[in-house]
């Protein structure tokens, strides 16, 4: 590389801040060159590639927004379908608690009544042999005292009227006395 | 030129025998013409632009020819470049939507700057084509000649002089010589600093990198050998160096152009 600096050297050296013409013209040629192929064809190629790219990830992106915002709507679905379901089991177990109670006390009411009414057609049974009884009673007792009386008195107490009113006087004391008693 | 001058470029002397060390300058930046087509005399920085055009276009070809959602290596690396310098650069000093349009004149800039530079730490071409003024010169011009359209398109013609000279009568009696110095900078000193930061900063990389490989084999002799050794390691590391400074380099110039394209299109301060 050296044999031109030889030749050269026994030259005048020029002031290097002055462009050689040729250099200068060629120099903006071979840019031209290099700006005219990259800015008309290399360059929008590479653009061209990155705004499908930038659009490819930018559609990925998009994709992805829209499953996570379904996603999410579903899963508010879901949560509120559970929400309802829990409600409606919630009010289920409810009504069937109040029904229950209802249904207890019906028959705790109906239970009563019918008790009620056992025991008083028990009762009206009662009087109603009670008074039979009495009345069965009053005549067998009054048969049987008359006869009494008749065989101590030695007479015949057959006056009816008389006999039945002098019997009832003293059943009434009977009864009076057993009132008083009771 | 004297004959001591001349043996000073004898490649193959080292230390102690009598001969001078072969400094780099000026004429380590100046090729003889390999080849001449239609009186355009070919040399080394021109072929090796012609190259850097066939690298980033030969890249960006297998990169994007035919791109796929799903990116492959290259085109993974491809994108990896454009995007650093469409979302690094462009989106932040001129906007998503007014730069947009100025992506792809900014990421050619950058990797054919960027190749162009690495072209000094390439094995056999061992030269970065920006240290030759007329490169950085031409793209400079270019972005210059964009935003001072830029500016005029935008603004109209006062609007955009207002532009250029930071009109701002809220400045008070200094108002005008704010104007003078702005319309110099703006006008006249920018497009000059945006080409030679470009070129110096490679200028000066490969004067070191001559320093020093020339020294390293200049002292491989005697005593000399132990000076060669660290000359050597200055060699690994401004090549290490170099490699920062040449994408840092690409990065700062499509940096400024965004940010003048950027004040072309802004609301004048």
């Amino acid at each position: 590389m050296i044999p031109p600096l030889v030749h050269l050297a026994a030259e005048e050296a020029q002031n290097p801040l002055i462009p050689e013409i040729p250099e200068l013209v060629i120099g903006l040629i071979a840019f031209a060159i290099v700006f005219f192929v990259l800015g008309k064809k290399l360059l929008p190629n590479i653009n061209n590639v990155l705004e499908q790219r930038r659009e490819a990830i930018e559609g990925g992106i998009e994709k992805a927004e829209a499953a996570r915002i379904e996603a999410q709507s579903v899963l508010e679905q879901y949560k509120a379908q559970l929400a309802e379901a829990r409600h409606e089991a919630a009010r289920l177990r409810q009504e069937a608690q109040e029904q229950g109670a209802v249904l207890i006390a019906e028959m705790r009411a109906e239970g009563q009544r019918q008790r009620e009414e056992i025991i008083a057609a028990g009762h009206t049974q009662l009087d109603a042999d009670r008074k039979v009884a009495a009345s069965v009673l009053r005549q067998d007792v009054g048969k049987l005292a008359t006869d009494l009386a008749g065989k101590l008195v030695g007479e015949s107490l057959e006056d009816h009227a008389r006999q039945s009113r002098v019997i009832d006087r003293f059943l009434d004391d009977l009864e009076e006395k057993a009132e008083a008693t009771r | 030129m004297s004959s001591a001058k001349m043996l000073a470029f004898e490649t193959d002397c080292h230390i102690f025998e009598g001969c001078g060390f072969p400094t780099p300058g000026l004429h380590s930046f100046l090729f003889k013409p390999m080849f001449t087509v239609g009186g355009i005399e070919f040399n080394k920085p021109i072929l090796l632009a012609a190259l850097s055009t066939i690298i980033v276009i030969g890249f960006f070809w297998a990169a994007f020819r035919k791109p796929e959602i799903v990116p492959g290596k290259l085109q993974m690396i491809g994108e990896a470049g454009y995007d650093f310098v469409r979302r690094g650069v462009v989106y932040e000093t001129i906007g998503k939507r007014e730069g947009e349009k100025y992506v792809p004149l900014m990421v050619s800039l950058f990797f054919f700057i960027w190749i162009m530079n690495l072209w000094a730490i390439i094995p056999l071409a061992q030269f970065p084509v920006t240290s030759v003024i007329a490169f950085p010169a031409g793209l400079a011009a270019l972005v210059y000649i964009l935003w001072v359209s830029l500016t005029f398109k935008r603004h109209g013609f006062i609007g955009g002089w207002k532009n250029i000279t930071g009109y701002d009568r809220s400045l008070g009696p200094v108002f005008p010589m704010v104007m003078f110095f702005e319309f110099l900078s703006n006008l006249f000193i920018r497009p000059f600093t945006h080409a030679v930061r470009l070129f110096a900063n490679m200028f000066a990389g490969h004067v070191l990198l001559l320093i020093f490989t020339i020294g390293t084999w200049y002292l491989l002799n005697g005593i000399g050998m132990a000076y060669s050794a660290v000359s050597f390691l200055m060699v690994i590391v401004m090549t290490v160096f170099e490699l920062f400074i040449q994408a840092l380099q690409a990065y700062v110039f499509i940096l400024l152009s965004c940010s003048y394209i950027q004040g072309a299109l802004a609301e004048h301060h």
